[in-house]
């Protein structure tokens, strides 16, 4: 097992169940109809946004999908301002323009999420060729889903990424479907990560529901590329619990195979070794859960009780 | 007479093709798979059990190749129903449509032809602007192309097996508030659209709008969700007195200019309402034909009232602020009526 602090990896945890108790929250104020729109959840798939994450610094940054709120959590983005985006309210960290599909924050790295299958990994990359023109060693992570890869702007991203040498990271979280469709229908290959091999970079398969091997696997990528070495594609097998949005009962998928990946829960299976590791107790476990509870009910509280936009603000930003 | 919703309607048109013509199959994402959806908005439910996979064909998150596959088919005589998700992603495959579809008959000197149906659910619906855009009006300046955008269940069917049976590309722009619920998800803010639709078999010429309200003080053209919210401001207009006509063209292109014209040589005033982007959309281009052809009977000038020129916001207040409304449709008319 790698090397990492206690506090490291209580952060990793803490920050696992931050995402886990925000999404749950947040599909019962769904329910209740507090929630505008619909929601693409993240439950299940935690450890892979937190294994990456927890390798970056603040100011690396990442690209990602329909599915933000795990990245957006990770990689800092205020809970708050999450939360108040969700809710369409001006404090949003979107100024309520994006929605749940749109989160991002500059300021901690992370791009307004972009929900065009597969759009934001040519984008990740040029996000990397301004690093690497200036010299920053500064990263970026791309995240996207298993249906992205069939889609050309995927293709033409790792080859450009390939042949630019550019300090990007491409992780794709395969939750076997994009939307309905399992990927034995949609691909051939067994797994995703060979088809790096045909653009002449590593391709790496990791255990999406084992944080500590996620990490191991983005550190070694993320050193990588800050040594000017180019990129890699990691593959993290992982599971989404929730239909594909919230309206969709997921009716496609077969219980056994649900069941299956709920028993090997990043979370769960995270604080089992944590406590074997002693590095956690029971007694901390709860102290830490209901502080990170008592952080969502506050992220929640600041949503609820923020103002909507004013309507004219609708038409500002447009243009910079 | 019996009551489908468009989601209906649409299902119905497709399964009547596919029974009469082998050639008809239809190329999407999560359209066919058992348990699954029947696309986006459970349009094609039940037909991957009826005709089969090979007809009813599941493909990748893979929209280049999805238009163009059904571009080559459909060169080769098949008759392809394609369809999108959202019709924001028709952009994805913009070089497909705009530059293969449109083109490759006329530059063959009319060798081939394209007998392609294009399926796009179009108009927002509080996701924020990657999948909110009303796009119909923008794809009239592409030369090859025909649209068609369907406002009720009985038009959406008639309509549908017409562009079906047409030898052109087609793209065919269905508004996601308008699917109805039963049967399809309910969307918020949804119009609960169940419309007449006899048993037995007819269609409707591409081409041909109708009058869906006769009036004699003002014209408005509207389109899809628009052509409801002036349906519902023509109701409490008429009630102080104000007549409205309103127009629903139906199909962009070919577009029915006679029968717009005509109605504005009775009414003398024309409004049109239109959740396209104002600046250079659809609006527009029925304003110049109404300034070059009929501007000796307007007693007004011409109004449009479209959604604003900008992405369209997330937040419900912001969404509902730039998209029109029956109470700004109403306050139009009675500006220009003074
Ligand atoms: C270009 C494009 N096509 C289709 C969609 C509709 N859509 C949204 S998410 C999704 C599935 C994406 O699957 P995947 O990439 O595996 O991500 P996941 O949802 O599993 O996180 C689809 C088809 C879209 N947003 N963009
Ligand atoms: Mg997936």
């Amino acid at each position: 097992m790698i090397e990492l602090s206690r506090e490291k990896l209580l952060l990793l945890y803490r920050q696992m169940l931050s995402i886990r108790l925000f999404e749950d929250r947040v599909y019962q104020l769904f329910l209740l109809g507090m929630v505008p729109s619909t929601l693409h959840q993240y439950q299940g798939q935690e450890a892979v946004a937190v294994g990456v994450c927890a390798v970056l610094n603040r100011d690396d940054f990442i690209t990602s999908t329909h599915r933000p709120h795990g990245h957006a959590i990770a990689k800092g983005v205020p809970m708050k301002r999450i939360a108040a985006e969700l809710f369409g309210k001006v404090t949003g960290c979107c100024r309520a323009k994006g929605g749940s599909m749109h989160i991002g924050d500059y300021s901690v790295g992370m791009l307004p999420a972009i929900a065009i299958v597969g759009s934001g990994i040519p984008i990740a990359n040029g996000v990397a060729l301004a690093f690497k023109l200036r010299k920053t060693k500064q990263v970026v992570v791309s995240f996207f889903g298993d249906g992205a890869t069939n889609n050309g702007s995927f293709h033409e991203a790792l080859n450009m990424g390939a042949i630019y040498n550019l300090p990007v990271i491409y992780v794709c979280e395969n939750n076997f479907y994009g939307a309905s469709t399992h990927i034995s229908k949609v691909m051939k290959l067994e797994n995703i990560a060979d088809r790096a091999s045909a653009y002449g970079i590593p391709g790496v398969v990791v255990d999406g529901m084992d944080v500590l091997e996620v990490y191991r696997v983005a550190s070694e990528a993320v050193n990588r590329a800050r040594e000017g070495e180019g990129p890699t594609l990691i593959e993290c097998k992982t599971y989404r619990y929730s239909g594909h949005s919230r309206s969709d009962p997921a009716n496609y998928r077969p219980k056994e195979e649900v069941e299956f990946w709920k028993s090997r829960d990043p979370i769960f299976q995270f604080k089992k070794k944590l406590l074997e590791l002693d590095v956690l107790s029971e007694k901390e476990d709860n102290r830490i859960r209901s502080e990170v509870e008592k952080e969502i009910e506050e992220a929640i509280n600041f949503a609820i009780e923020s103002p909507l936009p004013s309507p004219e603000i609708a038409l500002e930003d447009v243009y910079a | 007479m019996r009551r489908l919703t468009i989601a209906e309607a649409i299902r119905e048109a497709l399964r009547e093709e596919m029974r009469k013509d082998p050639n008809v199959i239809l190329i999407g994402e999560d359209i066919g798979i058992p348990g699954g959806w029947g696309g986006p908005f459970t349009v094609t439910q039940g037909l991957a059990e009826e005709f089969g996979h090979e007809r009813v064909i599941d493909t990748p998150i893979s929209e280049t190749g999805i238009v163009g596959m059904a571009i080559g088919a459909a060169i080769m005589g098949l008759r392809p129903v394609a369809e999108v998700q959202y019709c924001d992603f028709l952009f994805c495959a913009m070089d497909q449509i705009a530059n293969q579809a449109a083109k490759l008959r006329y530059m063959s000197g009319g060798q081939i032809k394209i007998p392609l149906v294009l399926r796009a659910p179009t108009g927002a619906t509080g996701r924020g602007a990657q999948h909110a855009q009303s796009l119909e009006g923008l794809f009239i300046n592409i030369s090859g192309l025909k649209i068609v955008a369907p406002s009720t269940p009985y038009d959406a069917k008639g309509l549908l097996k017409s562009s079906i049976r047409d030898d052109n590309p087609v793209l065919f722009f269905e508004h996601k508030l308008l699917y109805g619920s039963k049967g399809a998800r309910k969307e918020r803010g949804g119009v609960e659209l169940l419309g007449e639709v006899p048993e037995e078999e007819y269609t409707i010429p591409l081409g041909v709008a109708d009058i869906k309200r006769e009036g004699k003080d003002i014209t408005i053209v509207a389109k899809l969700l628009m052509l409801h919210r002036t349906l519902e401001a023509a109701e409490e207009l008429e009630r102080d007195g104000i007549s409205v006509e309103v127009i629903d063209p139906r199909t962009l292109v070919p577009l029915d200019k006679e029968t717009i014209i005509n109605s504005v040589k009775k009414t003398n005033r024309i409004l049109i309402v239109d959740e396209c982007p104002k600046t250079g959309g659809w609006a527009a281009e029925i304003s110049a034909i109404i300034v070059e052809e009929a501007m000796d009977y307007l007693d007004a000038p011409i109004k449009r009232l479209c959604t604003s020129d900008v992405p369209i916001p997330f937040s419900p207040v912001l969404e509902g602020y730039v998209i029109p409304t029956k109470d700004r449709i109403i306050q139009a008319v009675r500006e220009m009526l003074g």
